[in-house]
């Protein structure tokens, strides 16, 4: 009898989603699809607001990458002022984004998966959390904790605040840097970089345990999409859009970034409120990419650091050139962006100008559209907006990161789900590595589904009669 | 009949009187209120819609105070002083009518302090955080109010007003242009310009910005400003009035 296969909430990820397994007859997975079941509406509410208040009003999407939606609606805004921001203005907005990486990275790695990784994906689903990693490896528990501790502080220096930060606004920032401030920053940089490279040499080390996982975990050929620096170095702020294919080819390069639209579209699905951006031209759901560590390393020529260059090398040098397909590195990536985030926020901090006093651009809306694209820790963040000629919104969309990988995560819990889930013998470890593929993701679904709210794990099996065959609880 | 007359441009004379505030006998004019002797005297009342250099309006309903022997709560801003009078401005009475007050106010219209231009620089935050409103018990309105954005410096955001009418009583009191009045009853009513009017149309506007210096909260503010940007200019009003007050 055809089953369904519940998984609800799917826990230690940023808001809020449901998984459905559907087996056959033999307890086989025939599909799998994963649900954002909560709607938020961000871009219908900004309507009528005035323009400047959008940095700060998309920010409060988000409470884990709030900086992301800073940097892309200010650039938006920037386009609608039709101004160039003061350079200075633009390095300071880098130090704040590459800050956002280096925290939201280790919440990711060190909060949400590395107790799947260190305590394995069947361990006892009571223990495989932060306060488990904190018993079998309290030194890694602490570098979690200072590393995000680290980026948190930098953008607290910058932005006054931790969380929610106003300082980037159209036009640049409200504030400049002080000396005082750049040299605690740089004072805290050499521990966070000691704390990555310990971190990602750890990783390396339990890559051996999961080659079942690196197989099966989102591991198929897509394209990848994320912004490229000049001579095609790792970009999060500006530049332009690059795609490549499954092979490592250029599908389209140095791409405008207000000609987004040309290459992007968005189909909508029943079952999600999350869309599902495609390759336009290759239609849907063929256009399928993934944006997001991993596609940024296999998109970029190289990093443009020397540590983050070395492990890059490294990172690569089985592919044969090929791009690195398996969603299980999306961890790898994570953290090999870690410390090309803290060299480049060391070589941004020591920059002549940084503390320049010139650090905004003033004027009004010049222009009636404007397009902001930048790299969120999850990947390619997009803001589109238009507005009237008195400067209030009348239209918006956010491209949210997390919705870029919708194609690519459903996939990849279908994969996951036919190789390890048995319907016959239900088992929690099975479960639980179909949550974890999302977690490699990182997907941030607040910002995606524009979702909250909080419940306990359930996983259900159900009949085709609709009738609970096995049922497992976390609290 | 006297033997030096006063002279017909003498100012009155005003008798003194005393009276007691939170148990502490203090002395003031005749003439004054119960808010500005308390303010002398050091006395902290919540307000919202007086602004010292503007006719009292008591609107808002924050300044009330217990007077004994009358049974009602009177509005500091505009009751007189009399000889005897024995005020209370800190009851347990009194604080929860002005946390009711406030919770009335947020959820009248969209004050999302988080988003909102004047957050960290409004006197309708600041009050909530003085009188301990944390939350608000009745259901929030949610009403969606126009934003005027017309104006070449300033707009108006009637989400944020609260219908203090500074803006109407300065424009109208300092400036002379009275261009801002209000419009309607209950929840329809709002200040406007000119007859309601664009204010980028408006004929009578000097584009001072005094309106938006008086304004309490985030709903008159200048073009450009993001979220926690605008910030007003506290005592510029008494400064005025004495200047002007000298020639």
């Amino acid at each position: 009898m055809p089953r369904t296969i519940k998984i609800s909430p799917v826990s230690r990820i940023e808001g809020h989603a449901h998984i459905t397994l559907h087996l056959d007859d033999a307890g086989k997975v025939q599909d799998a699809q994963f649900h954002l079941t909560q709607f938020r509406g961000f871009e219908k509410f900004c309507e009528g607001r005035p323009f400047p208040e959008m940095p700060a009003l998309t920010a409060r999407t988000c409470g884990i990458c709030p900086v992301s939606h800073l940097v892309a609606s200010s650039k938006a805004c920037d386009n609608l002022l039709s101004v160039t921001i003061p350079v200075t203005a633009g390095k300071l907005r880098r130090v704040m984004n590459l800050a956002q990486i280096v925290q939201s990275h280790a919440l990711s790695y060190f909060h949400m998966s590395s107790a799947d990784l260190l305590l394995g994906m069947d361990s006892d689903p009571k223990q495989r959390n932060v306060f488990g990693l904190l018993k079998v490896d309290p030194q890694m528990a602490r570098d979690g904790i200072r590393l995000r501790q680290i980026g948190q502080t930098i953008i607290e220096m910058l932005g006054g605040k931790k969380i929610h930060p106003g300082w980037m606004v159209p036009g640049g920032v409200n504030e400049p840097l002080t000396d005082e401030k750049r040299q605690a920053m740089l004072s805290m940089l050499p521990e966070g970089l000691e704390i990555a490279e310990r971190t990602l040499k750890s990783f390396k080390g339990l890559i051996g345990k999961f080659p079942d996982e690196i197989k099966y975990f989102g591991n198929f050929p897509t394209m990848y999409l994320s912004l490229i620096g000049p001579k095609g170095t790792l970009e999060h702020y500006d530049g332009h859009l690059r795609i490549k294919d499954a092979k490592g080819g250029i599908v389209e390069d140095m791409i405008p970034l207000d000609e987004y639209a040309r290459v992007i579209g968005e189909a909508v699905e029943p079952f999600s409120y999350m869309k599902f951006p495609y390759y336009l031209p290759a239609g849907y759901p063929d256009g399928i990419y993934r944006v997001g560590p991993l596609a940024r390393l296999n998109n970029c020529d190289s990093c443009g650091t020397p540590i983050a260059d070395g492990e890059l090398d490294e990172f690569r040098s089985q592919q044969k050139g090929e791009p690195v397909s398996s969603s299980f590195h999306f961890h790898y990536a994570r953290l090999i962006e870690i410390i090309y985030a803290l060299e480049k926020i060391e070589l941004l901090l020591n920059a002549p100008d940084i503390l320049a006093t010139r650090i905004r651009a003033l004027a009004r809306g010049n222009c009636n559209e404007g397009i902001g694209v930048a790299e969120a820790p999850r990947g390619t963040l997009i803001h589109h907006y238009k507005i009237d000629d008195d400067g209030l919104m009348t239209w918006a969309n956010l491209i949210i990161a997390t919705g870029h990988n919708n194609l690519a995560m459903n996939r990849g819990v279908k994969q996951v789900a036919e190789h390890f889930v048995d319907g016959t013998k239900l088992q929690e470890g099975m479960l639980n590595r179909v949550e974890a593929v999302i977690r490699c993701y990182d997907p941030c679904l607040s910002c995606a589904s524009h979702a909250m709210g909080q419940m306990p794990l359930r996983i259900q099996l159900i009949n085709a009669g609709g009738a609970v065959l096995d049922e497992l609880v976390r609290d | 009949m006297p033997r030096y007359p006063t002279p017909a441009n003498a100012p009155p004379k005003v008798r003194v009187v005393t009276l007691r505030i939170n148990g502490q006998d203090v002395s003031a004019r005749e003439d004054e209120t119960i808010l500005s002797v308390a303010v002398d005297h050091g006395i902290r009342i919540p307000s919202l819609c007086y602004l010292e250099g503007l006719t009292a309006w008591g609107a808002c309903r924050l300044c009330v105070v217990e007077v004994a022997g009358i049974p009602k709560l009177l509005p500091a801003c505009s009751t007189v002083v009399t000889e005897g009078m024995v005020v209370e401005t800190n009851s347990d009475k009194l604080k929860r009518y002005r946390r009711m007050i406030l919770e009335l106010l947020f959820a009248e219209r969209n004050h999302v302090c988080s988003v909102c231009v004047s957050n960290g620089h409004c006197e309708l935050q600041n009050l909530a955080a003085e009188c301990g409103m944390d939350h608000v018990r009745v259901p929030y309105r949610n009403a969606p109010y126009e934003v005027d954005s017309s104006h070449d410096f300033f707009r108006v955001d009637h989400n944020r007003c609260v219908l203090c009418t500074r803006c109407v009583r300065v424009c109208d009191e300092i400036e002379g242009a009275h261009t801002w009045d209000v419009m309607g009853r209950g929840v329809e009513c709002q200040v406007i310009t000119d007859l309601h009017t664009p204010w980028g149309e408006s004929e009578s506007c000097t584009s001072c910005g005094k309106c938006v210096q008086v304004c309490p909260t985030g709903a008159l503010v200048k073009k450009g400003t993001a979220a926690g940007e605008m910030e007003k200019l506290g005592d510029f009003l008494p400064y005025l009035t004495q200047m002007r007050g000298k020639q």
